[in-house]
Order: structure tokens, then C-alpha cells, then sequence
């Protein structure tokens, strides 16, 4: 199972700081969050990065994840 | 407004042209001639980017007439270096890096060749102040101070 | 990636391959391009900081002779409300549609109101006179605390504050407020023996490129429209474009022309949209080029803010918890870099405790646009301040402070992941082992280090590489090159295909000639787009072998490639590159390499500076006596450029900390609109600026490089605010550091 960690941002959302998922595909850990916490939205995650391991992907869509890997959503940063 | 007829030398060429009263020598450079080498950067004489010689002074052209070229000499960056060989200025610029984005840097080439006909060994503070009116965003001047001092000594024969 | 690697080309410092076109004035910029038949563009400007736009009549100036067309906000298409990847913060189409030209209302002094074009750039100026606009005037907003308040003027009304449990039900100048944390700040300041908590103030300041925007557009109604512009990202520029007027995608070619610097500043469009609005309706190509002037009030600058830091440390120096809050101008419409700024503000810190709180604030001023490494030079200069102040406070060397606190590999963010390996400690180890810091500081001066984080980005590249028939090639790229970049390109893939650099030609190529590739920012060009370009030439490699094992009838796992030629492994035969892309013919035809990438894994980017100042305490003006700037590059491909963004990152940095400024009077027209009142640094006001480049490799980087852009201009905030400070015996909370306000510090004893 991935450990999905949320921001405080997020964490509005989802009342807690981290979560353990059994999806490992990246569609499947969203539909598995949006069951879970009903004020979260598709928006919210979809307007996101998001790290696996440490590694910054801009448009995760067609990202996997390992069993124990650490998922973190952050905000999506575009720089001068 | 009648045109004014302007007869002139521009890098050693003589050329004619019509201009408004009202334009500038950088007007008639860049959108008569098409000689866009001379950059505006101001209009105002702050940045320098438009620096070119006028009888062999070096002056802002966006703060010079067309009309005022009438009879004078008038040399713009077209006129340093040529196809085969740069100007050991220009080759000084590349060497050093002295350019990130570049538009500061025909202005700047052409108030460095000023600055070592006036003063072929400058210290480095003379080289910062001669050039303080060719502003760069880019670089931080460190740069381009290494390749105005090492062209100043290439030209002087130097090492 | 992770032992130090061999190179044949990299880290060498070759001339750039655009060198020679740039010391001879052969380069064209965004003004520099004429067509037949171009007539001139100039923009009717709004004088009110905040007005009701009641009635725009045009008539006037359309039957001006030497007049073609006059347009208005009307002249675009059904714009919708839609988000777009305009810098940091969420931005919306409709926003962008009105800031190129206002809608029902005026927001800024300077916004553009209606456009015009004539047969020459003075008819159009004339003309400008003639449009007659009706304005109701309103109060304008034009700080934070006033924007704030409950009954501020509204500059949006349809604008809600995100980020509360709840939506609230009134509109405020409020677009959206962020609290990030870690652990327990409260548990953290008790613990500590030290607690300094201080307010900052950062000025708006502008990027200051030298180049004012500029565009020639031509419009075709058989869908061959044409852009041709200074900007850093022409995609970008493409797709903004397309959905203001109506077009598709494939009908609109944007051209990046040579660009005269940007920082941030040319990410998005202003007046693209409107000279092919123009063009449309003249039917003839029409050339816009902004005043200076125009460039200071209606583009750029980055958001002055207020913020406020507190650091609270125990005797040994470990830091325990770190609290920020930050509101930051927008301008007239909602996106400030507040979000970065949050994320970065205490990231150079391995700390437990961390709460930080941000407001995006509208008020009447331009738009902010991104400005190198947007956000987080305010941040981390009210962080770095407080922290040497606790460092002072604890009587510890502030190198030594952040050396013990120093983020690093295993470090968690504010944000989300924690850190691979990054090179904050080797640069802060760096700067005390600097000569700079180990001598003394000269007599009558101050001095003060700073550090400064910044993410880096990757994103979207498109790379094709294009061999001949003589084994030379060209790059095609989608990035435009504004310090140096194709440099590094033509080396990343001398690198592969083990050529002369020289022998590959790298191309900004327009938008009909490529994919999509983000634009010039982020600090991703040499990262990302590098990344697009290893790969393109890999798959150049992959098919030189697949070609050389044609002729000699083995497989391509039997060809060796090394040193620009193939080799037989099963045999006796050779190829040279040049011999294989002769014989493409015969193979199959000729041979080109893609690389369509999503770059992912940018390598954070730690910077260190140290500063010495002078102040002369009879004026108050400063003078930067000697600087170091020390960053982590991952890996330096020309290490030149690399040294280049170090220097040019810190002098922006310390002008901003120093002397720039927009001054507004109370009705909100700023008064300092020249490069004579609004100073940026000249060469005569610098030393040389010292460069470390620290190179701790990028894991996710096949030479491990990591952006090196940006991050140089965050430490020099603080390296200068704390320098003055130290020198005049005071601390300095807000910048810039200008003679009045020095002196009036030191006048405040």
C-alpha cells in the first residue's frame, strides 16, 4: 500500500494528514481519495503536481507508484 | 510636415534619406535604413542601447535628430568588425560571455570601442564609469567589465 | 545518476552558437522584424487608477486619414472564464482578455482601454487623442492593509476569498488565503531560548529587461496568421492568442524572435492579441512596440509585499519552530506569487514546527507578472532577516547557525516530498571556506549572508534533431534562448552523438514546426529541454547503429558507437557519422531524432551569498563593496552561462534590495516610469561578483544537472539588508535600502 500525504491545503479537505491507499495506479489512488473524502473534488487534485519519492511530476496522469512508496500533491509551481 | 533631404556617412558609406523633423536618428536607423543592430531600449537616454558615434563622439541616438546627421559622420555596430573578422572587441564579448540575452550588447560594443580610442588602458573603475550609461540586466557587469579589460589589452598588445 | 561521470564536451566553455549575430547587430528582436505594407499599433491607456469604463467612442479616430483600425475589448471573441498556465498563481483567460484590454472597468493607471492603427507610429499616437472614453472615476485601492479591510473598495465583485472552511458570502480584494505547516509552532517556541519576531516591507519592483515588448502580427483569413514577438514561451503566446480571437491552433504560426530579456516578465501575452485584432481588422500586418514607460506601468512587476517572520531557537542554536505571514499585492486581478512564497519562505530549514499563512491580495496597480523565482525573494528575505537577527541574538557565527539547521537530504517541506540530495550545506560550507568570509570585514562596512531555496521546474520539451547527409545536424527547440541556452543544447548533443559541438546547429523553432514546449522559465531550458535533447539524440545514436548494421547485414546490438563512429563488432567494418547519414538513403531514408518529453524530477536549487557594504552615513547611500554568490548547479554544462545567472541573479537582487521602487502618488500613477528614476543597477555601482559553483548532482537527471536560473536572486535581499544593517547599526525591515530610507535609520538612533 502508497502512503498519499496531503498538504494543508488539501487537508481542509480531507480532515487528516495522510492516508494509505491500495491503488497504485495514479487514476486509480484519485478515485480511491475522492471515495474516500466527500469535500474533495477532482479539481483540487487535478490542478496539482505531484511527488513520488521525491520526484516532482507535473501531469501525473499515467504515473504508478511502488508499494511503499510516499505520494505527496503540492501545489504546481511554473517559475520566472 | 515636409521631409527633410539628410546626406550623411554612415561607417564610412556615404547615404541619403528623408526624414520627419520629429524623428530621431535611432527612428531613421532602425525603420528608414533597416539597420536594426542600433537597439531601443528607453527613448530617453537612460539605457544606452541605441549607441552609436556621431563624428566620431559617442551620443545616445534616440536623443539625436535624423536631421542632425546632415554632413556628419555617423558609425553604428554594422560598421565594427566585418564578415572575416570580428572586432577583437566583438571576439572579447564571446569569449568572456559577455552577453546573456544581447540587446544590451551592440550599444555596449560600440561605447567600449569609444572608450579605448579615448582611453586604451583603462583601470577598471574608468571602464565601469565610462560604461555606466549602457545599462544591462543581465549579466551583473562582471562579465562584460573581463572582456572590455582583456580587449583593452589585446589591443594594447599585450599579452 | 550518481558517481561522477566522464564528459568529452561538457563543462567545457565554448562560444555560443548565436554569439556572432549578437556582437554584430545581426539579430533580430521582437521591434527588429518590418513587413510589406505594416502599418503601427500604439494603445490608448487608462489615466485613472480605478474607473467604471462608461462609454469608449471611437468615431473620432476612426475617420482620422492615416487611421485603419481601432479596437476594443469587444473585438475579442466570446472569451470564457477558463484556467490557463499563465505564471504562478491560478490564472483565468477572461483575467488575461481584460488586462490586454479593459472590459467595464479601468483597474490600474495605465491599463490598456483601446488600441489603434495607422500609417506611422506618430498618426497612431495622434489618434489616440481622438478616442473619447467616459470614465466614472473610483476610489482606487493601493496597499495591502487598505485592500484588506472589510470595507475596502471592491476592484472585483465576483471575487471570493478561497481558502477559508467556508467560502465567505461578500466579494473581497481577497482572492485567496493559504496556511501550510508542520508539527506545532506553539510546542516550538516554547521550547525555545530565543524567540525574534520582526514585520518586513518589500517594494514593487520590475524585472527591468532591456528590450520593451514588442510584436509584429499579420492576420490571414486563409489561416496562415502570423506572430512574430519577443516573449518566453511563443506556445504560450499561440494559445492565449488563438482563444482571444476566435482561431484554432494550426491557423496562427507565432515566431519567437531573439528576446531582450525577460525574467519572468514575457511569460504572458499584452499586446499580441491586440495587433492581430488590429491586423484583422486593417488587413494589413501591424508592428506594436511599448514606450518604456508603458513597459514600467502596464507589464511586469512583481508584488511588493508585507510579511511578517519568527524564529524562536534554543541556546545550542537548534532551531525550533518558524512562523510566517505574508500578504502579497496581486495587482488588478488575482495570481500573485503567494503560493511559492508560503513554500519557500523557511525551506532552507530542517525544521519541526513550521506554520506560515499567505493572502493574494487585488488592489489598483498592474498585474503582477513572474519575476525570477516568483515569491520567494520577499519570503526568504523576512525569513533570512530574523534568522541572522537569532543568530546575533545567540551570539553564533550566522553561517554556523544555518549550518546546524541546514535542510538536506531527508529534510521534509512545507510542501509535500522531502529532499533528495541537495547542496545547501555544501554551499553554505563553501561560503564559510570563502576567502570573501574568512577575511575581515573592512573598516566603516557591514556584511551579511544569506541563503535562498528555489524549486526549479521541468515540464514540457520538444526537441527534433535533423542530421544531413554530411553528418552536421540541426536542433530544433522549442525554448527561447535568453541567456546563452543554445549553448548548452549544441553541447548535450555533441555529448551523445560524440561530435563537434560545432557541428550542430541549434534552432528556437516556431510553433508550425514543433510540439507544444513550455516556455523559457522556471529555470527548466538547460534542465528540461536539455533532457529533450539527450533524448533526441540518443534516438539518433539508436538509429545510426540500426542503419550501420543495415549495410553491414548484422544486428544493432553487434554496432558499437563511440567517438562519432560506428563500429562492427562483428567484424572488421567502421562508419563515421557523416559515411552513415550519407548512406541514409539506402537505409531507409534520412535520419531524425525526437525527444517529446514531460521533464520530471527538477533538482531543488540552494544559493548562498556573502556581502560587504559601505555606507556613507552623511547620505545614506550604500555601496556593495564585494560579493559572493555560491550555488548548487547539480552539474554545469558551460560552466560561463552557469557563472552568468549567479552574477546576474545577485545584481537583480541586490537592486531590488538597494535603490528599486515604484513610487505611486495617492492616485495611484506612478511617478518614477524611466530607467532615469526607477535605477537599476549600472556598472559603476558594482564590484566583481565573486562565483562558487557548488555541483551536488540532480538524481533525476541523466548529468544531474538542476535549473540554476533563479534561485540567485533571493539570498541578496538579505545578504544586503543585513549588510546595511550591520553597518549602520540598525535593522533594516524594509526595502530598498534607498539613501532617504538609510538615513533616516540611521537618523532614528
Amino acid at each position: 500500500m502508497a502512503i498519499v500525504v496531503f498538504s494543508g491545503e488539501l487537508q481542509r479537505f480531507t480532515g487528516e494528514e495522510r492516508t494509505r491507499v491500495q491503488a497504485l495506479r495514479y487514476r486509480e489512488i484519485v478515485a480511491e481519495l475522492l471515495e474516500r473524502y466527500d469535500a474533495l473534488t477532482e479539481e483540487n487534485l487535478m490542478d496539482m503536481a505531484v511527488a513520488i519519492d521525491g520526484e516532482i511530476i507535473h501531469t501525473p496522469l499515467l504515473e504508478t507508484v511502488g508499494e511503499n512508496s510516499e505520494l505527496h500533491f503540492l501545489h504546481r509551481i511554473s517559475g520566472g | 510636415m515636409a521631409k527633410s533631404h539628410v546626406s550623411t556617412t554612415i561607417n564610412g558609406e556615404a547615404v541619403e534619406f528623408l526624414c520627419e523633423p520629429g524623428d530621431t536618428l535611432l527612428d531613421v536607423l532602425r525603420n528608414e535604413l533597416q539597420m536594426t543592430g542600433t537597439k531601443e531600449g528607453c527613448g530617453s537616454g537612460d539605457c544606452g542601447a541605441c549607441s552609436v558615434t556621431l563624428n566620431g563622439r559617442l551620443v545616445c541616438s534616440c536623443l539625436v535628430l535624423g536631421v542632425e546627421a546632415d554632413g556628419a559622420e555617423v558609425g553604428t555596430i554594422e560598421g565594427i568588425g566585418s564578415n572575416d573578422e570580428l572586432h577583437v572587441i566583438q571576439q572579447k564579448f564571446l569569449e568572456h560571455a559577455a552577453l546573456q540575452c544581447g540587446v544590451c550588447t551592440p550599444g555596449l560594443i560600440v561605447s567600449t570601442k569609444a572608450l579605448l580610442e579615448e582611453n586604451p588602458d583603462p583601470t577598471e573603475e574608468e571602464a565601469r564609469y565610462y560604461l555606466a550609461g549602457n545599462l544591462c540586466r543581465c549579466t551583473g557587469y562582471d562579465k562584460i567589465i573581463r572582456a572590455v579589460m582583456d580587449a583593452a589589452e589585446t589591443m594594447r598588445g599585450g599579452a | 545518476m550518481s558517481e561522477a561521470q566522464e564528459f568529452k564536451y561538457i563543462g567545457q566553455r565554448t562560444i555560443r552558437p548565436d554569439g556572432f549575430d549578437k556582437v554584430t547587430g545581426r539579430a533580430q528582436y521582437g521591434a527588429d522584424l518590418n513587413l510589406p505594407g505594416m502599418i503601427w499599433g500604439r494603445t490608448l491607456r487608462s489615466p485613472h487608477a480605478h474607473a467604471r469604463i462608461l462609454a469608449i467612442d471611437t468615431s473620432r479616430a476612426e475617420a482620422h486619414p492615416d487611421v485603419f483600425a481601432v479596437v476594443t475589448f469587444k473585438d475579442f471573441g466570446n472569451v470564457q472564464s477558463e484556467k490557463i498556465n499563465a505564471g504562478e498563481g491560478a490564472a483565468d483567460m477572461l483575467d488575461l482578455a481584460r488586462n490586454c484590454l479593459a472590459d467595464d472597468k479601468a483597474l490600474y493607471h495605465g491599463h490598456a482601454i483601446a488600441a489603434v492603427a495607422a500609417r506611422t507610429e506618430r498618426a497612431a499616437d495622434d489618434a489616440l487623442a481622438l478616442i473619447d472614453v467616459k470614465y466614472e472615476v473610483l476610489p482606487p485601492v493601493l496597499n495591502v492593509e487598505d485592500a484588506m479591510k472589510d470595507d475596502a473598495p471592491i476592484l472585483h465583485e465576483d471575487q471570493f476569498t478561497q481558502g477559508y472552511e467556508e467560502t465567505p458570502s461578500s466579494p473581497s480584494n481577497i482572492a485567496t488565503r493559504v496556511e501550510m505547516k508542520i508539527g506545532d509552532v506553539e510546542a516550538g517556541f516554547a521550547e525555545a531560548d530565543v524567540v525574534i519576531e520582526r514585520e518586513f516591507r518589500t517594494p514593487t519592483a520590475h524585472q527591468g529587461y532591456i528590450e520593451p515588448h514588442a510584436c509584429t502580427a499579420r492576420y490571414d483569413e486563409n489561416g496562415q496568421s502570423m506572430i512574430w514577438c519577443c516573449t518566453q514561451g511563443h506556445f504560450d503566446v499561440r494559445t492565449s492568442t488563438a482563444k482571444l480571437l476566435g482561431l484554432d491552433l494550426g491557423r496562427l504560426k507565432v515566431i519567437a524572435s531573439e528576446i531582450g530579456g525577460g525574467f519572468g516578465g514575457k511569460t504572458v501575452v499584452y499586446q499580441e492579441p491586440v495587433a492581430l485584432a488590429l491586423s484583422r481588422k486593417a488587413g494589413r500586418p501591424v508592428k506594436m512596440v511599448m514606450n518604456r514607460d508603458e513597459v514600467f506601468i502596464a507589464t511586469g512587476p512583481t508584488s511588493a509585499a508585507r510579511l511578517k517572520a519568527k524564529v524562536g531557537a534554543k541556546k545550542d542554536g537548534t532551531i525550533t519552530a518558524m512562523q510566517g505571514w505574508m500578504a502579497y499585492e496581486a495587482g488588478a486581478f488575482k495570481g500573485s506569487p503567494m503560493m511559492p512564497g508560503v513554500m519557500t519562505m523557511y525551506t532552507p530549514y530542517d525544521c519541526a514546527n513550521l506554520l506560515v499563512e499567505g493572502f493574494d491580495v487585488v488592489l489598483n496597480k498592474s498585474k503582477v507578472a513572474a519575476y525570477r523565482a516568483p515569491g520567494a525573494p520577499q519570503a526568504e528575505f523576512a525569513a533570512e532577516m530574523v534568522v541572522s537577527e537569532v543568530a546575533e541574538a545567540l551570539g553564533m557565527d550566522p553561517i554556523e547557525l544555518r549550518l546546524k539547521n541546514a535542510a538536506k537530504e531527508g529534510t521534509q517541506t512545507i510542501y509535500g516530498p522531502k529532499f533528495k540530495a541537495v547542496g545547501l550545506v555544501e554551499c553554505l560550507e563553501a561560503a564559510r571556506d570563502s576567502e570573501h568570509y574568512k577575511s575581515a570585514v573592512p573598516e566603516g562596512c557591514g556584511r551579511g549572508i544569506a541563503s535562498g531555496f528555489w524549486f526549479n521546474i521541468g515540464g514540457q520539451s520538444s526537441v527534433l534533431i535533423n542530421m544531413n547527409t554530411d553528418g552536421t545536424g540541426t536542433i530544433l527547440e522549442g525554448s527561447p534562448d535568453i541567456g546563452g541556452s543554445r549553448a548548452s543544447m549544441q553541447m548535450m548533443a555533441a555529448e551523445v552523438l560524440q561530435i563537434e559541438p560545432s557541428c550542430l546547429k541549434p534552432i528556437v523553432a516556431d510553433t508550425d514546426s514543433l510540439p507544444y514546449s513550455e516556455g523559457t522559465g522556471g529555470s527548466r531550458v538547460t534542465f528540461a529541454t536539455g533532457m529533450a535533447v539527450i533524448e533526441a539524440a540518443t534516438n539518433v545514436v539508436t538509429q545510426v547503429r540500426e542503419r550501420a548494421a543495415a549495410i553491414w547485414n548484422v544486428t544493432a546490438e553487434q554496432v558499437d558507437y563511440a567517438d562519432g563512429v560506428a563500429t562492427n563488432t562483428a567484424g572488421e567494418d567502421k562508419m563515421t557519422l557523416a559515411e552513415v547519414c550519407e548512406a541514409a538513403k539506402k537505409t531507409g531514408g534520412q535520419i531524425s531524432g525526437t525527444g517529446n518529453i514531460n521533464a520530471r524530477g527538477p533538482g531543488p536549487g540552494f544559493a548562498v551569498h556573502v556581502c560587504d557594504v559601505k555606507v556613507d552615513k552623511e547620505t545614506g547611500k550604500v555601496d556593495v563593496v564585494r560579493y559572493t554568490a555560491i550555488q548548487d548547479a547539480g552539474k554545469a554544462i558551460h560552466p560561463s552561462y552557469v557563472e552568468g545567472q549567479y552574477q546576474g541573479g545577485a545584481v537583480q537582487g541586490i537592486g531590488w534590495a538597494l535603490n528599486e521602487e515604484y513610487i505611486f502618488n495617492e492616485d495611484g500613477v506612478m511617478e518614477n516610469p524611466g530607467f532615469l528614476d526607477y535605477r537599476i543597477p549600472l556598472a559603476s555601482d558594482l564590484p566583481m561578483i565573486e562565483t562558487v559553483i557548488v555541483e551536488v548532482p540532480n538524481a533525476f537527471h541523466p548529468y544531474g544537472v538542476r535549473g540554476v536560473g533563479e534561485s540567485g536572486i533571493i539570498p541578496p535581499l538579505a545578504a544586503v539588508g543585513w549588510a546595511v544593517g550591520d553597518a549602520i547599526d540598525r535593522k533594516v525591515t524594509e526595502l530598498p535600502c534607498s539613501p532617504p530610507r538609510v538615513l533616516s535609520l540611521i537618523q532614528s538612533g
